[in-house]
């Protein structure tokens, strides 16, 4: 196998010395980690790559010679150079020449060879040149986990280059030590022009002790308030399970007590997570910032006030117009991003109250065409009308306190764009509060009417369901059970088409909320999940995020040995947000199209977007 | 030590295949195929803005010219960046690995890396994962070379 020597490109245009760094017999490469100078004493050498060892579990030791021959006349170093041989005994014993004026450069490498210990084998060898700070400071991706060494040695090597890196990196302590300090040793490698670091850097992690003890205590209390017991009590627990802001305030309550907590981080990954997560509540809390501004900016919430004082004292109005400014009030939180002027508002919420209760009014007469059961067909829509007509009155006693309520809502928004979002989907919830009920007392009718009616088909054919077995069975039955059965069975199928309608039209109307809130879920778990800090890392160092290495083979001679340039491959975008995503609330479809269609047309309630933790109404 | 050779892909079309013989451990092979016609991009764009002309004369919308404008450029940049494929260079490194890059007309380049630890061996398969489609007798070019470079390194891997 070629010998591969790799050289960082910081020492290329080093004085002469000594190669120090690891030798990886498996791979029959070298890894140069740093060159000493001269003037040096052995002993302090060797002392000093002894303590790096200790250090960092990584064997150093001296690989060969470096030359670079600017001044010196050829013959003494050379011989001096092979003097070192005998000192620093390393098989095999690597010497790197450069010569100036050109580009190109010598390099042996000799194995003793075990019979005749006088005489040495050449070999040949491969420059690959890498780049000292960047292999440093990455990450390989899939990161390869190396056992743990204890005695000194990694003897288990898994694979090659990540086994460069990981010299590399381990090796941070050889870094420490520059040729401008006094020591005894003088080194190059990337740091020898001093040790890299920023003022902000360094005062930033002084202080982010201190302050994160503060900030761990105020969330540990935080979240000991949260988990009391009070909030075990029945209403509370059914309030909390229900709304979505409560989810979501919890989850960022978990984010930040992560962020703040006094444990270092144990690996990159969950310096990542971290680093992720703050980014992500800082995003957001920015949004939420935006949002307020603009909320607060045209006053809009203090129109809104100035639009309903006159609305609620005059009560001349008939219902309509109350229900149309009690709709406008309550349609106009939900939907407060719209820019619309105030009349066009008015004319909005008038609009949706009035088709509302034409809906019904349609329905009550001959909807498409189709001629309904009139009877069926008048309980059901006056139903309906009067549960509008307890609606509308119930948000008309609301109406001196919306301000004041919106207000505060809008100032939650303090807390994030997503704690404002699952604000806003729990007061279209809570609004569309009537749809839903709708939707129940629909789906129920019909879910009875249909097992009634498969029951009786049944009952036609002299068949029965066996609970027990769980399966249909022939049975008989007595004659005034099949002509009691028979009866019913007319009188549920003539009244299908009324009841089907009125279930068709509110499961739509649901299905509508129902999306609507789903996507501003959506958008809640995209801003939860999305891995800001590793995008943007990606996009400015992507030298710190590597899915691998590519080579390019530099300009060559012939006679004189390959040198290659290894660079490092940063990992795709797409990798990097599949990696670092961070967990979200898990507001996902539980259902497939097809059991959604199954429970549909069985008039089985639908709740497309339950939360994990919520148990079955 | 380089030369150059024209083969001819599936479709007819004219490739190049450049080889490089660094050193007797690493060799490098190179396949270009044709370039960007200006023919064919004139045509598209003149197809695509007549298109929208005879919308916009039924619509009277000068959102449609436009919308136009911007799909053509936007759609050409997408073409040079994400499809258009240059070349396809192969470099065999004994010891080292095999690494594969393809360069797009925009001038991106997107690389992989094998280390020669996880290559067993390379074969010929069908030609419909290579984005330049080469014909078997250039495909068998590449693959006598690169059985050589196998050979020699696992001769040298078994004797100590």
């Amino acid at each position: 196998m070629v010998l591969k020597a790799f050289f960082p490109t910081c020492c290329a245009s080093a004085d002469s010395g000594l190669l120090v760094g690891r030798w990886v017999p498996e791979q029959n490469s070298a890894v140069v980690l740093a060159v000493v100078h001269f003037p040096f004493i052995p002993i302090q050498v060797k002392e000093l790559l002894a303590q790096v060892q200790k250090v960092s579990q990584v064997h150093v030791a001296v690989l060969g010679t470096w030359c670079h021959r600017q001044q010196e006349p050829k013959e003494s170093l050379g011989h001096f150079l092979e003097g070192l041989g005998a000192i620093f005994s390393h098989d095999p014993w690597l010497q790197l020449c450069r010569e100036r004026g050109t580009r190109f450069w010598s390099c042996k490498a000799y194995h003793q060879v075990s019979t005749t210990p006088d005489k040495s084998i050449e070999d040949q060898v491969m420059l690959i040149f890498y780049d000292q700070r960047k292999v440093l400071l990455s990450w390989l991706h899939p990161p390869t986990v190396l056992p743990d060494c204890q005695a000194g040695d990694t003897t288990a090597s898994a694979g090659g280059l990540a086994d460069i890196f990981d010299t590399v990196a381990r090796s941070e302590v050889l870094f420490q030590n520059n040729q401008f300090d006094e020591g005894p040793v003088r080194l190059s490698h990337w740091q020898s022009e001093g040790v890299e670091a920023s003022i902000l850097v360094e005062l930033t992690k002084q202080a982010s002790g201190p302050v994160c003890l503060l900030l761990a205590s105020l969330l540990s209390l935080l979240s000991a308030v949260s988990a009391c017991r009070l909030w075990k009590l029945w209403p509370l627990s059914f309030i909390r399970r229900k709304l979505s802001t409560c989810e979501q305030l919890q989850h960022r309550l978990k984010h930040l007590s992560l962020i703040f907590s006094t444990q270092k981080a144990q690996s990159p990954t969950q310096l990542m997570k971290k680093a992720n997560m703050l980014v992500s509540v800082l995003i957001d809390v920015a949004l939420g910032l935006l949002l307020l501004s603009w909320l607060h900016n045209n006053n809009r919430i203090g129109q809104l006030a100035n639009a309903l004082v006159p609305v609620a004292d005059v009560s001349g109005f008939g219902l309509c117009h109350i229900s149309a400014s009690t709709c406008q009030v309550c349609l106009s939180p939900g939907a407060g991003v719209g820019s619309f002027q105030l009349p066009e508002l008015w004319e909005y919420g008038e609009r949706v109250a009035e088709e509302l209760q034409h809906l019904l009014q349609w329905l009550m007469g001959a909807p498409a065409g189709l001629k309904m059961n009139r009877a069926l067909d008048q309980v059901l829509g006056r139903f309906f009308l009067y549960h509008i007509h307890l609606w509308i009155s119930y948000i008309h006693l609301m109406s001196p306190f919306i301000e004041h309520i919106l207000w505060h809502v809008g100032l939650s928004a303090c807390l994030g764009m997503t704690v404002a979002l699952s604000i806003l989907s729990d007061i279209i919830a809570l609004l569309t509060f009537h749809i839903y009920c709708f939707y129940v007392y629909g789906a129920r009718l019909y879910c009875l009417k249909i097992y009634g009616l498969s029951s009786l088909w049944r009952l036609f054919r002299g068949k029965k369901w066996n609970v027990l077995r769980q399966r249909v069975d022939s049975c008989s039955y007595d004659l005034d059970q099949l002509f009691i059965g028979t009866l019913l069975f007319t009188i549920l199928v003539f009244l299908l088409p009324t009841t089907a309608l009125y279930y068709l039209v509110f499961t739509l109307l649901r299905l509508l909320v129902v999306t609507v809130q789903g996507m501003i879920h959506l958008l809640v778990d995209l801003i939860n999940s999305l891995p800001l800090y590793s995008l943007g890392l990606r996009l400015c160092r992507p030298y710190r995020l590597a899915a691998g290495v590519k080579f390019r083979v530099l300009e060559q001679e012939a006679g004189r040995p390959l040198r290659l340039l290894m660079q490092i491959n940063p990992l795709p975008y797409n990798r990097v947000v599949h990696t670092y995503r961070l967990p979200s609330c898990g507001c996902h479809p539980k259902h497939s199209w097809g059991s959604l269609c199954r429970k549909l047309f069985f008039g089985e309630l639908i709740y497309p977007w339950r939360q994990r933790e919520d148990k079955q109404d | 030590m380089e030369d150059e050779r024209s083969f001819l892909d599936i479709c007819g079309g004219p490739l190049t295949l450049r080889r490089r013989y660094y050193s007797s451990y690493c060799r490098e092979f190179g396949l270009s195929s044709a370039r960007l016609s200006l023919r064919s991009v004139t045509a598209v764009t003149c197809t695509v803005w007549l298109v929208a002309y005879g919308l916009f004369t039924l619509f009277e919308n000068s959102m449609i010219l436009s919308s136009a404008i911007f799909i053509t450029i936007l759609g050409l940049l997408g073409y040079l960046h994400f499809v258009k494929i240059d070349q396809e260079t192969l470099l065999i490194i004994d010891s080292l690995g095999i690494q594969m890059t393809s360069s797009y007309a925009s001038g991106k380049e997107s690389t992989t890396f094998i280390e020669m630890d996880k290559v067993k061996d390379v074969i010929v398969n069908e030609a419909i994962y290579m984005s330049t489609k080469p014909r078997l007798d250039c495909l068998i070019e590449v693959y006598r070379s690169c059985q050589e470079i196998l050979a020699r390194q696992k001769a040298t891997s078994a004797s100590p």
